[in-house]
């Protein structure tokens, strides 16, 4: 354990202050990322698009699309329902297909200079093996690593969403870090839609997750008051946007309370540099942005110069120092769960006003 | 005739753009944004995305317009003007703006429409607001020695738009309104086929409503003449990020594909469009789900 930094109060941040000096420099399992933020796997495509806004080599990572064996087409439409602060999808992973992606993508985003997070998905284990070995067959150094989405919610039965069973999860996992190259770190992407996230975690530790990512989107609905029919093609869809991120923060809280040492990729409604340090806190060691890119394309970069920013004003040198810090700020021998309250400012404080808020 | 074709995923910017005005047209706000950058880059067919509200909004997905008019060189810098139909929450945020206000401005998008490589006779057919990004075309055609005929229908007067703007610039200028409130009682295909008889048109260019564009390409279809339509589909980004504004299109090679309205099109042959399976995943399309439980 490093020595906690001492800790200054925040002060305001002019635009007229240099970048703060801030090691960003962030790591997933093995993988060395010059700094912790990323996008998020659908909420960017495969690069090109948002190539035309920033160079990709910026992003500490480029997390893909899940790709599956086969093209496939996804839902129908509408496949969109905005909600307050987020959004509802039903795209039901939509692409062309690994071997697609293997040689067209991944060879593109290496050339962009991108250190890519290839997101793979399948409906059976033996899929999710297939998928890992096509692409075990990209040219060496256009995967940083893998991510094993076990968790979208858009496959027609909700049944076989991996994620909501720790065997499942396990089975899905081994079958992907398996047919993978050993020398390329696996995250297991999780669900938030379970009873007790820590035991899936574990279940896909178990089975050789180097890492974990957190969170998908949360399963949701709406209905269509005009035509009193669900709005979404395919009637259920996937919420995401900063109405999720306390869900998200609170997953990445739990695991990181229990798995200390496992590698956290923080997904869930960042929008702002102080999202994501709030996924850092908990325990996150990199962050995804992801709806936050269908509003701002340049969210990431954003992002990250906020974060930086966030850092340097609260005294820290390095990000790495910050991983899990809202876990040691609860004290020593502590093992519980919820931090105390502290104290809130007396109505004496407010004493002229007091009456009048009254 | 030819049409050349255009490249998607063109130039593209993001920019803080700020309100220079808001008039009211008819039943619609005209909003013209100072958006350095965009005017720049713009074609015909292009759209812009904006942002709704700052950074704590809590609408956050985009909202998309085709551009009705582009200038370089204003006063200020190069500017946009979008037509809106404020009928929802995020569309009356913008309606409601007023002269200096930021807005998140993200365009040129899209893919424009194809103009024709030697003079031809075009006829330009828009419903509602949606005839809002053919003036600039009609400009850009009339520029390139083109006959333009414009036609222009909605449900009420009210509802039409660009209706002097057609007269000044069209060779002809037929109006309909579904009540007869203004033109000719009925829809714009009652009245396209004698527009594209009288005027010899060798392409027809339309934008509005689905069901318009649908019946559009069956007119341009049956008089053996290309249709180029820009779609109206929900977008939640507009950059081809996320995957919700697809329908189903016959490529060039007979496969039919859920593609991207925001960057294969707007702007689509009308034969390349499935429209009777448009909100639905056709059996036949590339990667379609098999029957019993297959993905």
């Amino acid at each position: 354990m490093t020595v906690p930094p001492t800790v200054r109060p925040v002060a305001p941040h002019s635009a007229d202050v240099p970048e703060p000096a801030v090691d960003m420099r962030a790591s997933l399992a093995w993988a060395a990322l010059p700094n912790p933020v990323a996008t998020a796997s659908g909420c960017a495509a495969n690069g090109r698009e948002l190539a035309r806004f920033y160079p990709l080599s910026r992003l500490g990572a480029m997390v893909t699309k899940s790709v599956m064996l086969a093209p496939r087409s996804g839902r129908p439409t509408p496949r969109m329902a905005e909600t307050p602060s987020g959004m509802l999808n039903s795209i039901g992973l939509q692409g062309p297909g690994v071997d697609a992606f293997v040689q067209q993508d991944l060879p593109w985003l290496k050339s962009q200079g991108a250190r890519t997070i290839a997101s793979i998905a399948a409906g059976s284990i033996d899929e999710y093996a297939e998928v890992a070995a096509r692409l075990a067959l990209a040219p060496p150094g256009t995967v940083t690593a893998v991510e094993v989405n076990i968790s979208c919610p858009n496959v027609e039965d909700r049944g076989l969403v991996f994620a909501c069973d720790p065997h499942a999860a396990a089975a899905a996992v081994a079958a992907a870090r398996e047919a993978t190259d050993p020398s390329i770190p696996v995250l297991a992407k999780l669900s938030p839609d379970v009873t007790d996230i820590v035991s899936i975690a574990r279940a896909c530790v178990g089975a050789g997750a180097d890492g974990l990512t957190m969170i998908n989107t949360v399963l949701g609905m709406a209905i269509d008051t005009t035509t009193l029919r669900p709005v979404l093609g395919g009637v259920t869809g996937g919420l995401s946007g900063p109405a999720i991120r306390p869900v998200a923060v609170r997953c990445v809280w739990q695991v990181h309370a229990a798995l200390p040492d496992v590698p956290i990729l923080g997904v869930g409604g960042v929008r702002t540099g102080l999202d994501a340090l709030q996924l850092i806190l908990a325990g996150a060691s990199a962050v995804s942005v992801g709806t936050a890119v269908f509003n701002d394309p340049g969210a990431p970069l954003r992002v990250l110069g906020e974060l930086r920013t966030a850092l340097a004003e609260r005294g820290f040198e390095r990000l790495r120092d910050a991983v899990g810090y809202a876990h040691r700020a609860l004290g020593d021998g502590a093992d519980r769960i919820a931090p105390a309250v502290p104290a809130g400012p007396s109505l004496q404080d407010f004493a002229p006003d007091a009456e009048e808020a009254l | 005739m030819t049409v050349a074709p255009s490249a998607p995923l063109g130039g593209v910017v993001q920019v803080r753009g700020e309100v220079l005005s808001v008039r009211r047209v008819g039943a619609y706000a005209a909003i013209t944004l100072l958006a350095p950058g965009v005017a720049e880059r713009f074609r015909p067919g292009h759209f812009v995305a904006l942002a709704i509200g700052d950074q704590s909004s809590s609408m956050l997905l985009r909202r998309s317009f085709s551009i009705h008019r582009c200038q370089e060189r204003g006063v200020y810098g190069g500017t946009v003007e979008i037509v809106v139909s404020a009928h929802g929450p995020g569309t009356q945020w913008l309606a409601s703006r007023r002269p200096h206000d930021p807005v998140d401005v993200v365009g040129p998008l899209g893919t424009p429409f194809a103009l024709p490589k030697e003079p031809a006779s075009c006829a330009l057919v828009g419903g509602g607001y949606g005839s809002a990004p053919l003036f600039t075309l009609a400009e850009r055609l009339r520029a390139r020695g083109c006959r333009v005929d414009i036609v222009l229908g909605a449900a009420t007067e009210e509802r039409l738009f660009g209706v002097l703007e057609a007269k000044r610039m069209a060779d002809s200028v037929t109006v309909t309104t579904d009540d007869g409130s203004l033109g000719i009682r009925g829809r714009v295909t009652d009245a396209l086929p004698r527009v594209i008889e009288r005027a010899a048109t060798d392409v027809v260019y339309a934008c509005g409503p689905m069901a318009m564009l649908r019946a559009v390409s069956d007119v341009a279809a049956g008089a053996g003449i290309p249709a180029q339509v820009a779609v109206e589909e929900a977008m939640a980004c507009g950059i081809g990020v996320c995957m919700t504004c697809v329908l189903p299109v016959v490529g060039e090679d007979g496969v039919t594909r859920m593609v991207r309205s925001c960057t294969e099109g707007p702007v689509f042959r009308g034969e390349s469009v499935r429209w009777a399976d448009v909100g639905t995943v056709p059996a036949d399309c590339l990667g379609a789900p098999v029957a019993a439980g297959g993905h």
